[in-house]
């Protein structure tokens, strides 16, 4: 299999789920009891004005009718109307897209950063003093809740230190960028403890290989052997893990979304589900499915970068 | 007459030793139990020759061959006593980084399975001369000329198209010649060959030994072949030690050894295996286990399955002695046993 057959059969693997998740995401909302337009007019509208709502917004249609407008509409790049904000879905999911993903790669950049080095030296000095250090840290780290955290960041970066701004998201390129530190950092500090544990299990999984003994055999020193020939193999169960977490950071994401007043999918989903904003609620789950499998696919073709064996299969 | 071995043997003899085990104990800690799995080994290798190292799964082939190299991992390895001395120098006590010097450049290695011996995710080319880039300063373009011409001395055809690709594209036995490639990049003066066919089809087992025997007739280096096959040692070796529970049982040149044999052990390997000719067509196993090696019995280990045993041997070590010229054997009845036929 070549490099092009193997992203191709990749895209269109995602397609099913793509439809599966649209399908979960559009029923699970209209099976929540609570009526969007009773909502939207506070309970005070006659029921005349009720039903002309329904109609409009189509609530009054057989369910398969329903999904059936979605799908068309998604595969038109339409994805309805927000009933609370009266605006395109598409548009307000659109310009809060981008700040979220950002925020997503940013947040994975500086776990990655965190995570390499420690885990490195931890892999080479496991069971010692190093390694029971960094491990520590990582428990620690992974028990605060990210909202605490995020709070002590902001307290002593923000507000003591005064080096980084605690909310909002900034105008250009680098004051975004600027903004976005303490955030990342925050969902950083949760995810690279993952990371760190397993990226050393898998580091001194992969010393056991006879690979590495051949290795040390050639007489290379102990940290080209851990660089060259053991990361990179160890790389591969990592990367799935990181894109898992990715994903799952993705609705992870909201409260620090919240803490940092940041204009990103998360806080848009929160309000949206406690408003019943059912096209706004649908527009976001395929947007979610979307960016999950986007993520994954990167993994896979990452997985094909590392390991060319991934081809043969 | 004297025989023409018996001449080689002279030759060889008169050389001057290269690699010089002593008195060698390794032990690996498992929680409360110690495995010996290296006991009072001592083995005297001379520049040159090509000294084969058989016994059974277990008999510590293995872990003498990594104990030159310093390749066991500490702990839960330990040498527990001995010296090993290589050109002068002496193994044990050198510091890490001047034994990183040594290992593929002096000492080499070829390993067991090729296909966990190379790196998966690493090109063949680019593993095959990575001790000459890291130790001599190669070039990287240097360097990938440099594995075409050391992947064609090793047989493989069209290296230049091939020198890119990955071990997966390999077969085992290409493999092999590339982790043979690797190991005599350096221009070592010893490789330790550790069971280089066992992993391999039988037709595919004589060419690569063919061309290990090959290499070393063409650079004059030392060879330790490790094998649990007597056939594979009897074709390629100049001496052979036979191991058994982490000892040498008798160290002798190989067709001594196939002739007279004077241990037991060896005596009943060599009944356990079939002959070409077809005399002595019933096979005669070996009855009887191994010791376990945390619980070495006193005296010679091989007592429990021995039919010469006699009291005296459970009494206390059985050391090598040299029972006829270049003979060694680590038997009391080292000279009973020489008079019975195979």
């Amino acid at each position: 299999m070549n490099l092009l057959s193997y992203i191709v059969s990749r895209l269109l693997q995602m397609i099913p789920v793509v439809i599966g998740v649209s399908l979960v995401a559009f029923l699970a909302i209209h099976l929540v009891p609570g009526d969007p337009v009773q909502l939207m007019m506070h309970g005070r509208a006659t029921p005349e004005t009720l039903q002309a709502a329904h109609a409009k917004l189509g609530l009054d249609q057989p369910l398969l009718v329903q999904y059936w407008n979605f799908i068309r509409n998604a595969a038109t790049g339409s994805l309805g109307t927000s009933i609370i904000q009266n605006a395109d879905v598409g548009k307000i999911v659109g310009e809060r897209l981008l700040p979220t993903v950002l925020l997503l790669v940013t947040s994975a950049v500086f776990a990655i950063l965190i995570a390499l080095p420690l885990s490195i030296i931890a892999a080479r000095r496991s069971d010692q003093l190093a390694d029971h250090v960094i491990r520590l840290l990582g428990i620690i780290g992974f028990a605060m809740p990210p909202f605490w955290v995020g709070i002590i960041l902001m307290l002593f970066f923000g507000i003591y230190l005064d080096w980084f701004p605690i909310s909002g998201y900034g105008r250009s390129f680098g004051d975004r960028m600027y903004h976005l530190v303490l955030p990342s950092l925050t969902i950083a500090l949760f995810l690279a403890p993952i990371l760190i544990q397993s990226l050393r299990a898998a580091i001194l999984d992969v010393m056991t290989a006879e690979y590495i003994t051949v290795a040390r055999a050639k007489g290379l020193g102990p940290w080209r052997v851990l660089i060259k020939h053991a990361l990179r193999n160890a790389l591969m169960p990592v990367t799935t893990i990181l894109a898992v977490n990715i994903g799952w950071l993705l609705s992870g994401a909201v409260v620090v979304e919240y803490l940092f007043s940041f204009p990103g999918l998360g806080s848009l989903l929160v309000r949206a589900v406690g408003q019943r904003d059912y096209p706004v609620i649908q527009g976001l789950s395929l947007v979610f499915a979307i960016l999950v499998l986007f993520v994954n696919l990167l993994a896979d073709l990452s997985y094909m970068l590392i390991d060319r064996r991934v081809l043969k299969a | 007459m004297v025989a023409p071995e018996q001449i080689a043997a002279d030759n060889a003899a008169m050389k001057p030793s290269i690699l010089e085990i002593e008195d060698l104990v390794v032990e690996f800690h498992q929680g409360n139990k110690v495995v010996r799995a290296a006991n009072h080994v001592s083995l005297t290798i001379r520049q040159g020759e090509t000294v084969g190292i058989v016994g059974e799964s277990g008999s510590g082939k293995s872990v003498l061959c990594r104990s030159i190299l310093r390749l066991l991992p500490s702990p839960p390895s330990f040498v527990k006593s001995g010296r090993i001395t290589f050109a002068g120098r002496d193994l044990l006590s050198l510091p890490e980084t001047e034994m990183q010097e040594i290992r593929g450049a002096d000492i080499a290695m070829v390993f067991q399975n090729p296909m966990n011996a190379l790196n998966p995710v690493w090109p063949i080319g680019d593993q095959i001369t990575e001790g000459e880039r890291v130790h001599r300063g190669l070039g990287t373009r240097a360097a990938r000329t440099r594995a075409v011409e050391l992947l064609k001395r090793v047989g493989i055809p069209s290296p230049e198209m091939r020198v890119d690709e990955y071990p997966h594209q390999w077969s085992g036995g290409m493999v092999q010649r590339a982790v043979i490639a690797m190991a005599i990049a350096g221009g070592p003066k010893l490789i330790l060959a550790d069971e280089p066919t066992t992993a391999l089809d039988v037709t595919i087992q004589d060419q690569i030994l063919a061309l290990l025997m090959d290499l070393q007739a063409a650079t004059g280096t030392t060879l330790i072949l490790v094998s649990h096959d007597m056939a594979v040692v009897a074709e390629t070796c100049d001496r052979v030690a036979v191991m058994y529970a982490g000892r040498i049982m008798e160290l002798a040149p190989t067709a001594d050894v196939f002739a007279h044999p004077r241990h037991p052990y060896s005596l009943g390997l060599l009944r356990s295996i079939p002959r070409i000719d077809g005399k002595g067509q019933r096979l005669e196993p070996i009855p009887g286990q191994p010791p376990s090696l945390s619980e070495l019995p006193a005296g010679c280990p091989f007592m429990p399955r021995c039919s010469f045993a006699s009291p005296a041997c459970g009494t206390s070590d059985v050391p090598l002695r040299e029972v006829a010229k270049g003979h060694f054997s680590a038997c009391i009845k080292a000279e009973e046993i020489a008079a019975v036929a195979l």
